[in-house]
């Protein structure tokens, strides 16, 4: 079942290359329909599955029997949490792209191709599959940025690429060296992902080859010093674009550190778990600081994901259940917050005044001019800062509880971290929608602003339902996450992480 | 009688204010009737709860309990013993009144009474709650409408006011909410009431070390981020910083809120967390903290003696009456060698905070009630120096403030005296030289009100203000209110004594331990 979400997504793309070039309408309308399809099945394929806690099997048939690669679908809870959120994610960003006028059925073919890439990666057990679903998602995306971005577009697209092949070239070149000793080990080939979990790497191998995997995947979940291209890209690119971006593409690269590198070579993260979390907090505190002093809107959000990733990064670290958890549960917090708060950035604030400079946002009273806006922003800047009722509180306090065990220190400076966080969406609360600063008179009043559009109503209010939701009952979530990391597929990896 | 009681009260104002923010800006008159209609909705529900409230019982009653996420070991789970009925029954009384004192606020009125009722909503669940993550939730909720209303309603520098005041704020939730993963990994609960059980036996410190490692550092280091949180909050001083602004910059009613009920918020933390779970930490820093208090009694007493805006001087000597309120909550965990008698002292001391925080929360909202009032006569003027005279033309203003003064400055007779007499009765005993030091407190706050009470309503008039109109009578009913009130407990201080007395009692055995 679960295997249509990647599948109707295809569909949709082909659907609409057959579209003539004018049917921008019924793009959107095809767009839609696909995205909410997917969604739908994810839920009701998520609903079906009988225990979230063991990996069920979807599909598995060989694909190069040579190399030992098949064609192998299955899911577990972690994955399912992904995929509902990539099902949300894509819904929500069709309703915001909505006013996309230019190539529109070209624009929505490439989102839609990049959803299906990403729905892939999420349910891939073979490591090559997974592979091949992820470098398919580097091409739509350059594409959305380059053709409907804006603020340096071909730099940002450019540079988002070759972080992406950098990073999926180490990831290779890993895979490619665990193929050979595991084949050396076990006698025959395989690049099933269960099959090479159970193999015992030998911990020199481990030593080099874990830190070559992990960061070539965590490039793409923004780990400093590799993040440098997320805020780039996220600016750069078209509403839809930055809010999957951020929403899901940087979870790919977290879903990757942890589904593939950790789970193959559990020692190699013991060895480097001190670096891990170390780079991870300097993230979240870098991340924002850097929010804190930027001028152009969507910088502060650029920066603040890289600020909030760290925080999946640092749970990843732990190797305990509860870090484990928080760290999934905040891939999807963030996926939804960040993604409303680039709506809001956008499309609802740039599309309408054609700026993102804070000096010529905070002349513009648009807290009394698009009140929706400023209420939404309000909303997600609340779920951003970690405030509990929200989503993101659930999963940085799990984060941080797990930490607590294992890297006090740490933990204290990511909590400096959440503090800067409040300040730079304080910052862009009060610049953007309610400064005090005096309007002159005559401007603004010319073209008044295009009103919110429904589209953007539901999809806003579709992802901050969310957040609230999984904020005040995030056992739907954990109930899900928890038995998975209690499953043979994590044993070896959270042995001795007793929590 | 097995209805939820306590989330039904936390729930009226949730849902009242999400209906008030649907109505249109245009419906003021229906949005503030609303407001007012849930917010005495909250009133009848906390006066239902005292009436069945079993006093003669210091332990929790009106209990609800429910798994919430079991794999976190969060509950819900709800309960009210003598201290969290009188914070209710504060919040209760004091928001209905400042509902009213907005009255004439016309811009967004639809928004600015959702967030008051939200405002209520969230108070009504910080002092109901008893598992820390349901109890964090409504902690902050507080903040957020708080916020707003400085920041949208507030005066001229209303901006970095709200900023300074949230950003503070939250500084202290992250140290406590860090502490409280700290604590819950180590002894495996959010529940305060487990958790101050398991400090009676002092296992929290050792289990501490046992789990984080710094042997016996990490315990006070825990302690100081959770004493962070709530210093913010009542502030002690060096923390205080933010309050000026905050409550100058807010509008009057919201002030009143802010004063009233929220400074509350931070003194209950201490009686209900983290006197019961930090004891042997507590008594480790005792003499600094007792020094803290001292400190923020005289000097907030002597910087409300420096202010020349009557805003100002109330926002110092808010500081200054919960200073009291601090000194004796440290006085009572020493250790006592050597006292007579040290139950009945920690007893008259602690019954004296619990008076002393609905005291202030009275007569300061009362307070800052009068300046909104000479604020709308006078189109925002409330500088020490503009005024002169007022009591020859307005006379029944200046009678009521006047009392209300006094019973701020501690006037026998008027409810402000009894929580300070207890609070010193208490403290003489357990701690003389900090009580000593701190009369220069009561001394200084005595000069700085007879000034006040001087340079505002006598002296020669201000001809300015010849044509000042005195209170209407819907007016003079909302201002009667707090000032019969004032009467009544300086004189019949029992009624809030027999609420609070058997759980002052519980608290003294747990704190003896």
């Amino acid at each position: 079942m679960l295997a249509w979400t990647i599948y109707i997504s295809f569909i949709g793309v082909l659907v609409l290359m057959l579209l003539p070039r004018e049917a921008a309408r019924a793009a959107r309308i095809i767009a839609l329909l696909t995205a909410i399809a997917g969604c739908v099945v994810a839920f009701v394929g998520a609903a079906q599955l009988p225990n979230p806690g063991e990996v069920a099997t979807i599909i598995k048939v060989p694909w190069i029997p040579a190399i030992g690669a098949s064609f192998y679908l299955a899911a577990d809870g972690i994955s399912l949490v992904l995929v509902v959120l990539t099902g949300l994610a894509a819904i929500a960003g069709i309703l915001f792209s909505w006013n996309i006028e230019k190539r529109t059925k070209e624009f929505f073919a490439f989102y839609l191709a990049l959803i299906g890439g990403v729905y892939g990666v999420f349910l891939s057990f073979d490591v090559l599959l997974l592979f091949v679903f992820y470098e398919l998602t580097i091409i739509p995306k350059y594409f959305l940025i380059a053709r409907w971005g804006s603020t340096r577009k071909e730099y940002g697209a450019m540079k988002l690429a070759l972080f992406s092949f950098v990073g999926s070239h180490l990831v290779l070149i890993g895979l490619i060296a665990a193929w050979v000793v595991a084949r050396a080990q076990t006698g025959h080939a395989s690049l099933d992902l269960m099959e090479l979990s159970k193999v015992s790497f030998p911990l020199g191998f481990q030593h080099w080859v874990f830190p070559l995997i992990f960061i070539g995947f965590a490039i793409l979940a923004g780990m400093w010093p590799f993040h440098t291209w997320a805020p780039t890209g996220h600016v750069a690119a078209p509403t839809a674009g930055s809010m999957l971006l951020a929403g899901v593409v940087m979870k790919l690269g977290a879903y990757g550190c942890l589904r593939v590198a950790m789970v193959l070579f559990p020692d190699g993260v013991r060895m480097w778990q001190h670096e891990i979390a170390t780079l991870a907090v300097i993230g979240i505190v870098y991340g924002a600081g850097v929010a804190l002093v930027q001028r152009d809107f969507k910088f502060v959000i650029g920066y603040s994901s890289v600020s909030h990733m760290g925080f999946v990064l640092l749970g990843l670290a732990t190797l305990n259940t509860i870090g484990l958890s928080g760290a999934v549960l905040q891939m999807f917090s963030h996926g939804i917050i960040a993604g409303l708060l680039f709506a809001v950035v956008g499309r609802m604030v740039y599309d309408r005044t054609h700026t993102r400079d804070f000096n010529d946002l905070q002349t513009m009273q648009l807290g009394k001019v698009l009140p929706f806006a400023g209420v939404t922003f309000v909303l997600a800047g609340v779920a951003s800062m970690g405030l509990p009722g929200f989503s993101g509180f659930v999963a940085e306090l799990q984060v941080l509880w797990g930490a607590w065990t294992v890297f006090p220190r740490m933990t204290i400076l990511a909590g400096v971290g959440i503090v800067v966080g409040v300040a730079y969406t304080l910052r862009a609360m009060q610049k953007a929608f309610y400064s005090d600063t005096v309007v002159p008179e005559q401007s603004g009043h010319d073209h008044p602003l295009e009103p919110i559009s429904t589209p953007e109503r539901i999809g806003a209010a579709m992802l901050i339902a969310a957040s609230l939701i999984i904020g005040l009952f995030p056992g739907l979530l954990l109930n899900w996450i928890q038995p998975c990391l209690n499953s043979p597929l994590f044993e070896r990896l959270l042995k001795g992480g007793s929590l | 009688m097995n209805l939820p009681w306590l989330t039904i009260l936390t729930l009226v104002p949730l849902f009242g204010g999400i209906t008030v923010a649907g109505l249109g800006a245009e419906q003021r008159r229906l949005a503030r009737g609303l407001t007012l209609a849930f917010s005495l909705v909250g009133l009848t529900g906390a006066l239902c709860l005292w009436k069945h409230f079993n006093a003669a019982s210091g332990d929790l009653q009106f209990v609800e309990r429910h798994d919430w996420v079991p794999s976190l070991g969060i509950q819900y789970f709800l309960g009210v013993d003598g201290l969290g009925l009188l914070m209710v029954m504060l919040t209760a009384i004091v928001v209905p009144l400042s509902i009213l004192a907005s009255w004439r606020i016309d811009d967004r009125a639809h928004i600015y009474n959702a967030l008051v009722l939200w405002l209520q909503a969230g108070l009504f669940g910080t002092f109901t709650a008893l598992n820390f993550f349901h109890w964090f939730l409504f902690w902050e909720l507080v903040l957020i409408p708080a916020f707003f209303l400085i920041k949208l309603w507030g005066g001229p520098k209303r901006g970095p006011a709200a900023t300074q005041f949230f950003i503070y704020t939250m500084v202290g939730s992250v140290t406590l909410l860090l502490s409280f993963l700290a604590i819950r990994l180590a002894t495996g609960s959010f529940d305060f009431i487990q958790l101050a059980d398991m400090a009676k036996r002092g296992e929290i410190t050792a289990r501490l070390g046992d789990a984080i490692g710094w042997k016996s550092h990490i315990g006070l280091l825990v302690f100081f981020g959770a004493f962070l949180g709530f210093a913010v909050k009542v502030p002690v001083v060096p923390f205080h910083t933010w309050l000026p602004g905050a409550y100058t910059e807010a509008p009057s009613p919201v002030t009143m809120l802010l004063t009233g009920v929220m400074s509350k918020m931070g003194v209950y933390g201490f009686l209900r967390v983290l006197l019961p779970i930090f004891p042997e930490q507590i008594r480790l820093v005792l003499t600094p903290l007792m020094w803290l208090a001292v400190l923020t009694i005289v000097l907030s007493a002597c910087a409300a003696f420096a202010q020349r805006d009557l805003k100002r001087i109330l926002a110092y000597s808010s500081i200054n009456h919960l200073g009291y309120c601090l000194l004796a909550l440290f006085a009572v965990t020493g250790a006592a060698v050597g006292v007579n008698q040290p139950e009945l002292q920690k007893a008259a001391a602690l019954n004296g905070v619990l008076l002393q925080m609905f005291n202030h929360g009275l007569t300061a909202s009362a307070l800052f009630l009068f300046v909104w009032l000479i604020e709308k006569r006078s189109g925002g003027l409330r500088g020490l120096e503009e005024f002169g005279g007022l009591r020859k033309v307005v006379p029944v203003f200046t009678g009521l403030m006047g009392i209300a003064l006094f019973s701020s400055l501690g006037l026998p007779g008027l409810n402000g005296f009894v929580g300070e007499f207890l609070i010193f009765k208490g403290v003489f005993p357990l701690a003389p030289w900090a009580a000593a030091l701190s009369t220069l407190g009561l001394l200084v706050t005595a000069i700085f009100l007879l000034t006040l009470i001087q340079r505002v309503f006598c002296g020669p008039l201000n001809p300015r203000w010849l044509q000042m109109p005195d209170l209407t009578l819907g007016e003079r009913v909302l201002v009667g209110v707090p000032i019969a009130l004032m009467f009544v407990l300086g004189i019949w201080p029992q009624f809030v004594l027999g609420m609070v007395d058997s759980t002052v009692v519980k608290m003294v055995q747990q704190f003896n331990f």
